[in-house]
């Protein structure tokens, strides 16, 4: 089985690290996978996007033009990769953010205002964590065990209070979803 | 076994030329390859190696021949514009036969171009670079896992063969995240009896030099080097099959491009298109007997490239003009989707059909 993930939104909301938590859970599932930013002059602020391709065969090319699951994390991703997910795919959006329904009716669509949860609940500025809880709560595309060892490969273990901050963000999607 | 890590591209590179013995690396920044100089500036000095950022990329590159000359391993990196500053260096290096490690992620051109990925560098990759007759030992991975290796393979070949080595990546392969399971360290104590080494007063001195002014020299000098690049022509061509033996077309493709074709031809054959993949690992020397035997059975190729189409004068060249051959190509920045390779495996097909 092969999953193509992409997942967009501004600079900042840790786009980047969703997708390196990701890769480092099926590395620890001793999955394929390959791991891809976009690394335009972006900045805080601007567009961004990863690509991640976990599959039990080696990985071919590690662009995701057609994502199995789209992580939308602001308007422009989803106005901007809408089109591009595959039939029977699934689409994830912070609904704090995107002001609208996707127009596809042949998708899964999961809507979660992680922005503002991640506020009302005390998770400030991890509301990514929150929404890629409910992406592996709802698509499987990594196995639920696998969080506690791949969150202490993408936190240094110095930072013991961000890695219970972050797990619990996770958590927190999981149930809200 | 080492454990498996997840490495960019680009952090691949610098870690397995440090488990190799290398201990000198001058660069200076530029996308999408920042992530080497940063790398070694973390290492270097921690190992007793030495980090330095020139005040350009001519600086660098001319660090380097002074490194290389004492019989140290040394590289350099940079992207696209940089190499090119850096080529009158490279030439003079070649003309030196000094070993040391050149690695291009090539960025979109031509002038400053852009920063995302392209292979438009080939031609200046593989038919030297700088002024001359010369040519480096081009290496292309498609892989981090290949990043590290071909790392360690290029020091080595440099090594064994006095010259400098090109790592032949772009942006993707720089930027890209993949498990990598790193060797272990060799050292690389290779004995260089004609390094700058102090005579200690107990030999000859040994002179490290490009310059000679008396004709007949200097066409001996090329006339050697040629030589030895003929036995490097028939020992060293590294290339990999996928699919191959019964594909009636061949999509080529090196680093990016290769693991595009891949998919398409995955693809190609599970709409029953016997199609396959023929990737050069060495760029110089080009696996061209391996391609000639290839066209004896394939009936078309098709070049994959990020460029204009510039390895695709090689590819006729290996097979003679025996096949036709097709571009599929995207530039600037742009890179082929799975499906357009696909289509022009169908285009391909469609044409020898056709001809049947």
């Amino acid at each position: 089985m092969t999953k193509n993930i992409l997942i967009a939104g501004f600079g900042g909301q840790g786009v980047l690290f969703t997708g390196k938590f990701l890769a480092y859970a099926a590395l620890l599932e001793d999955r394929q996978l390959s791991w891809l930013p976009s690394y335009g002059p972006e900045m805080r602020g601007g567009t961004c996007n990863c690509s991640v391709i976990i599959s039990d065969e080696p990985v071919g090319s590690p662009i995701v033009t057609e994502p199995d699951i789209l992580i939308a994390m602001n308007r422009p991703s989803l106005d901007k990769f809408e089109k591009a997910v595959v039939p029977g795919g699934e689409i994830y959006i912070d609904s704090s953010l995107v002001d609208r329904k996707p127009e596809r009716t042949d998708v899964k669509v999961y809507s979660l205002p992680a922005t503002a949860l991640s506020t009302e609940k005390g998770f400030d500025g991890i509301a990514n964590m929150i929404l890629l809880g409910a992406v592996i709560e709802k698509s499987g595309v990594i196995d639920k065990s696998s969080i506690p060892a791949a969150m202490s490969k993408v936190v240094s273990a110095k930072h013991k209070d961000l890695y219970d901050y972050n797990i619990k963000a996770i958590e927190l999607g999981c149930e809200s979803i | 076994m080492s454990e498996k890590v997840l490495m960019k591209g680009n952090e691949a590179i610098a870690e397995a030329a440090i488990s190799c013995g290398c201990r000198h690396y001058f660069g200076y920044p530029i996308t999408p390859q920042t992530e080497i100089a940063a790398y070694m500036a973390k290492r270097m000095p921690k190992i007793g190696g030495t980090f330095l950022q020139a005040e350009s990329e001519i600086a660098a590159v001319n660090m380097v021949i002074g490194a290389a000359s004492a019989g140290v391993r040394v590289m350099t990196s940079s992207s696209s514009p940089g190499v090119s500053l850096k080529s009158e260096g490279i030439s003079y290096m070649a003309g030196c036969d000094l070993p040391a490690l050149i690695v291009n992620v090539q960025r979109g051109g031509p002038g400053l171009g852009g920063i995302q990925p392209s292979q438009s560098d080939y031609f200046q990759a593989t038919r030297g670079g700088g002024h001359g007759d010369y040519h480096l030992l081009v290496l292309a991975p498609a892989s981090v896992q290949e990043m590290a290796a071909m790392t360690v393979r290029a020091f080595d070949l440099a090594d064994k063969y006095r010259m400098p080595c090109m790592l032949l990546a772009d942006g993707t392969m720089g930027q890209m995240m993949e498990p990598v399971e790193l060797g272990e360290s060799t050292g690389g104590t290779v004995d260089k009896p004609w390094a700058l080494t102090g005579t200690g007063m107990k030999r000859p001195h040994n002179i490290i030099n490009s310059l000679s002014l008396t004709p007949d020299e200097l066409e001996r000098w090329n006339v050697d080097r040629y030589e030895r690049y003929a036995k490097i022509e028939r020992d060293e061509p590294m290339y990999e099959e996928y699919l191959c033996d019964d594909a009636e077309i061949v999509v080529v493709g090196f680093g990016i491009a290769a693991r595009v074709a891949k998919n398409a031809v995955n693809a190609a054959r599970a709409e029953g298109i016997k199609a396959g993949m023929f990737r050069p690992i060495t760029l110089w020397p080009f696996p061209k007997k391996a391609m000639f035997e290839r066209a004896k059975t394939a009936g078309a190729f098709i070049s994959v490239e990020l460029s204009m189409g510039q390895m695709i004068e090689d590819i006729e060249l290996a097979i003679r003009c025996t096949r036709p051959v097709t571009l599929c190509s995207r530039v600037g920045g742009m890179i082929p989707s799975p499906a357009e390779v696909k289509k022009s495996i169908e285009d391909a097909h469609e044409k020898l059909e056709g001809r049947n």
